[in-house]
């Protein structure tokens, strides 16, 4: 499980995250919501492991390990994964490439880029030239490869036309053992699978879209670089449509 | 023979000629005397001691023959093995083909000045040898022919003479490299090649450079194409050498034909590369590109492009990008002239470093920074050739792969 303790993050000499305390259990995914420029990205890369962003206080803990001070490659070996929303092109590296470095070698290409719809990329320089919906798909191909047991996703959904939408969904709650294991399905009840489960999950999102796909266990609000309410995911959304960002502000007074 | 004399005559006048471009050399204290070495028979080929064989294989020569269509071998100025396996594709010396064919005299010295600098003047007046490799009408080559000019003895000037013709319709694959023994420092090469690209034929020519730490070189080339040719000009360079200066020139002669160049160069300490490319389109539908990717490594590297536009309707590019490394310069000159209205032409040029935000992102999927940074050195080295045979390409490929450790 992911544990975050009274967390403060600086990016050059400006604070941009602090008080967070976050803990996701074992099969747990939440949702993180809040305004543009109110440091969710922040979080992930943070999580993650990217040094500009600076801890000057607290503690991020990933399966019991103090990982506060780790690299983001053994970070990513502890199985941290994470879908960016707007990834570098890596010039001349293919994407067959990066998926086989992302499964560390071994991986049946074909078949998990056919299930993202993605086999006519393989031969592609990573991003390059890649629309919002197909870097999505790419970042969701090599997350599959990857297989971590903690999955950040920056907004899935952005930029991702309707027809692939619900492919990106169905494949997010694969990845997060949320649609049960079609050979094991019909053995176990829903309560065992949920049980059972073990990927967790933290996923920014603007619209909610996503929830159609993948039920949240917990929905998140960060504010001006405060987490300000832990709720139902659908009840936060309706809330931001109806009263704004504002309203959370209220709420952490 | 009024010709071969005159040529003499040019040749002498400016044997001390400096060239417009590079450090110039003293030719003088270089020996030129002829060196002999005993002819290879196939079994002497892989029979050659292991290290020599290392450097030889890095050049892109395969010992075994087994995926060439046909095998030069030069070792200081001596020809030390020369063959082909198809009948429609002729490989020979050059002192050979001077001697006994009347028609090389249509192609020699016919493409590069040979007054244009000491050291074309040198390959007239002190020519050791070099090849003539001809794909008659129609053929094609089913694996590529392979070239090799090799230095063995410390402070030779080796200089040779090359003719590459493609006749029309042919496709030649050739791939050339240029080595040194493992004992050798110092020494010089001055090397003339000439292309001749006739109606819709397809060359590729990929040269790759393995040479020492005091090596000079001067290699002086040009091409002709003819209507509906291509011409692919592959260079590859990822090891120290002294000074090199190059700027080979293409002149696309006929509608529609196509020439591109594509240099990879990486620059040790201590090195100094002046590389160029300088194509003339000459009628309507012509194409040319020019793409360079230069790393340093404390080397100093100059990477010249030269477009010059003549008619409508043709279409160039040039796109030079280079990462510093670790230490060094790259110098990126991209020159583009359009004569007339109607052309198409472009240039982008790139030097920096390797972004953080790539390394990091490969970081993230489980690669170590070190991993991270040569898998996007070896992705940054790894372009694309149209047109280029797979095979040739996983040469390339597998000459990136093994300078990779050198790189880092």
């Amino acid at each position: 499980m992911l544990l975050i303790e009274d967390l403060k993050v600086e990016v050059g000499d400006k604070v941009i995250l602090t008080r967070i305390d976050l803990e996701i259990g074992m099969g747990e995914t939440h949702m993180l919501f809040g305004p543009n420029g109110s440091g969710k990205t922040s979080l992930l890369m943070t999580i993650m492991g990217y040094p500009q962003y600076k801890v000057t206080k607290g503690k991020i803990f990933f399966k019991g390990v103090d990982i506060t001070d780790l690299p983001i490659n053994e970070r990513a070996g502890l199985g941290i994964g994470i879908s960016y929303q707007r990834p570098p092109t890596i010039n001349g590296l293919k994407i067959r490439q990066m998926i086989q470095i992302c499964a560390g070698d071994e991986a049946e290409v074909e078949d998990l880029a056919r299930r993202v719809n993605f086999v006519d990329f393989l031969e592609r320089d990573v991003n390059a030239g890649f629309s919002g919906g197909e870097i999505k798909r790419s970042e969701l191909l090599q997350l599959m490869a990857q297989a971590p047991d903690l999955m950040l996703f920056d907004e899935p959904e952005s930029g991702v036309d309707l027809e692939n939408i619900a492919l990106v969904g169905k494949t997010i709650a694969s990845l997060l053992q949320k649609d049960g294991d079609p050979l094991e399905g019909e053995q176990k009840s829903k309560m065992q699978l949920k049980r059972e489960r073990t990927k967790m999950g933290l996923i920014i999102t603007h619209t909610g879209y996503i929830l159609d796909y993948v039920t949240a266990d917990k929905g998140q609000v960060l504010y001006d670089g405060k987490l300000s309410c832990i709720s139902n995911p659908r009840e936060i959304l309706t809330c931001v449509g109806e009263s704004g960002y504002e309203e959370c502000v209220r709420c952490m007074a | 023979m009024h010709g071969i004399d005159e040529l003499k005559e040019r040749a002498s006048k400016v044997r001390n000629k400096k060239a417009a471009l590079g450090p110039d050399i003293n030719l003088d204290e270089f020996e030129k005397a002829l060196v002999p070495h005993q002819y290879l028979a196939d079994e002497d080929l892989c029979a050659l001691p292991e290290d020599e064989q290392q450097r030889l294989v890095m050049a892109g020569l395969d010992l075994t023959k087994k995926e060439r269509s046909g095998t030069f071998f030069q070792k200081d100025t001596t020809v030390v093995h020369c063959d082909t396996k198809q009948e429609d594709i002729q490989v020979m010396p050059i002192r050979r083909a001077l001697e006994e064919h009347e028609w090389i005299r249509e192609y020699y010295w016919k493409l590069v000045q040979v007054d244009m600098d000491k050291y074309t003047a040198a390959a007239e007046l002190d020519l050791h040898d070099g090849y003539v490799i001809r794909a008659l009408p129609g053929s094609k080559s089913i694996y590529p022919i392979q070239a090799c000019l090799y230095l063995d003895k410390e402070g030779l000037q080796q200089t040779v003479h090359n003719i590459i013709i493609a006749e029309e319709g042919s496709e030649l694959h050739i791939i050339t490299g240029c080595s040194t023994s493992p004992h050798l420092k110092r020494g010089v090469h001055v090397g003339i090649s000439e292309f001749f690209v006739k109606k819709n034929a397809k060359l590729s020519f990929t040269m790759i450079h393995n040479w020492a730490e005091d090596m000079l070189v001067r290699p002086r080339s040009v091409a002709r194409v003819e209507a509906g040719g291509l011409f692919l000009n592959n260079y590859i360079c990822m090891k120290p050498v002294r000074s090199i200066q190059m700027y080979p020139v293409t002149h696309l002669m006929g509608e529609d034909s196509v020439t591109r160049f594509y240099s990879i160069i990486v620059g040790s300490p201590g090195s100094e590369y002046d590389v160029g490319g300088r194509i003339f389109l000459k009628k309507p539908g012509c194409r040319a590109e020019i793409i360079t990717r230069a790393i340093s490594n404390g080397g100093k590297i100059i990477a010249r492009g030269h477009l010059i536009g003549e008619q409508p309707g043709i279409k160039a590019h040039l796109e030079c990008r280079g990462l510093i490394l670790n230490g060094g310069t790259i110098q990126a000159i991209p020159e583009l002239e359009g004569h007339v209205e109607g052309v198409e032409m472009s240039h982008e040029a790139a030097v920096g470093k390797i972004a953080q935000e790539e390394i990091s992102y490969l970081m993230s999927r489980g690669l170590s920074e070190d991993e991270a940074t040569s898998t996007i050195v070896r992705g940054f080295l790894s372009v694309d050739i149209p047109g280029l045979p797979a095979q040739l390409k996983a040469e390339i490929d597998r000459t990136i792969e093994a300078s990779d450790k050198d790189v880092m």
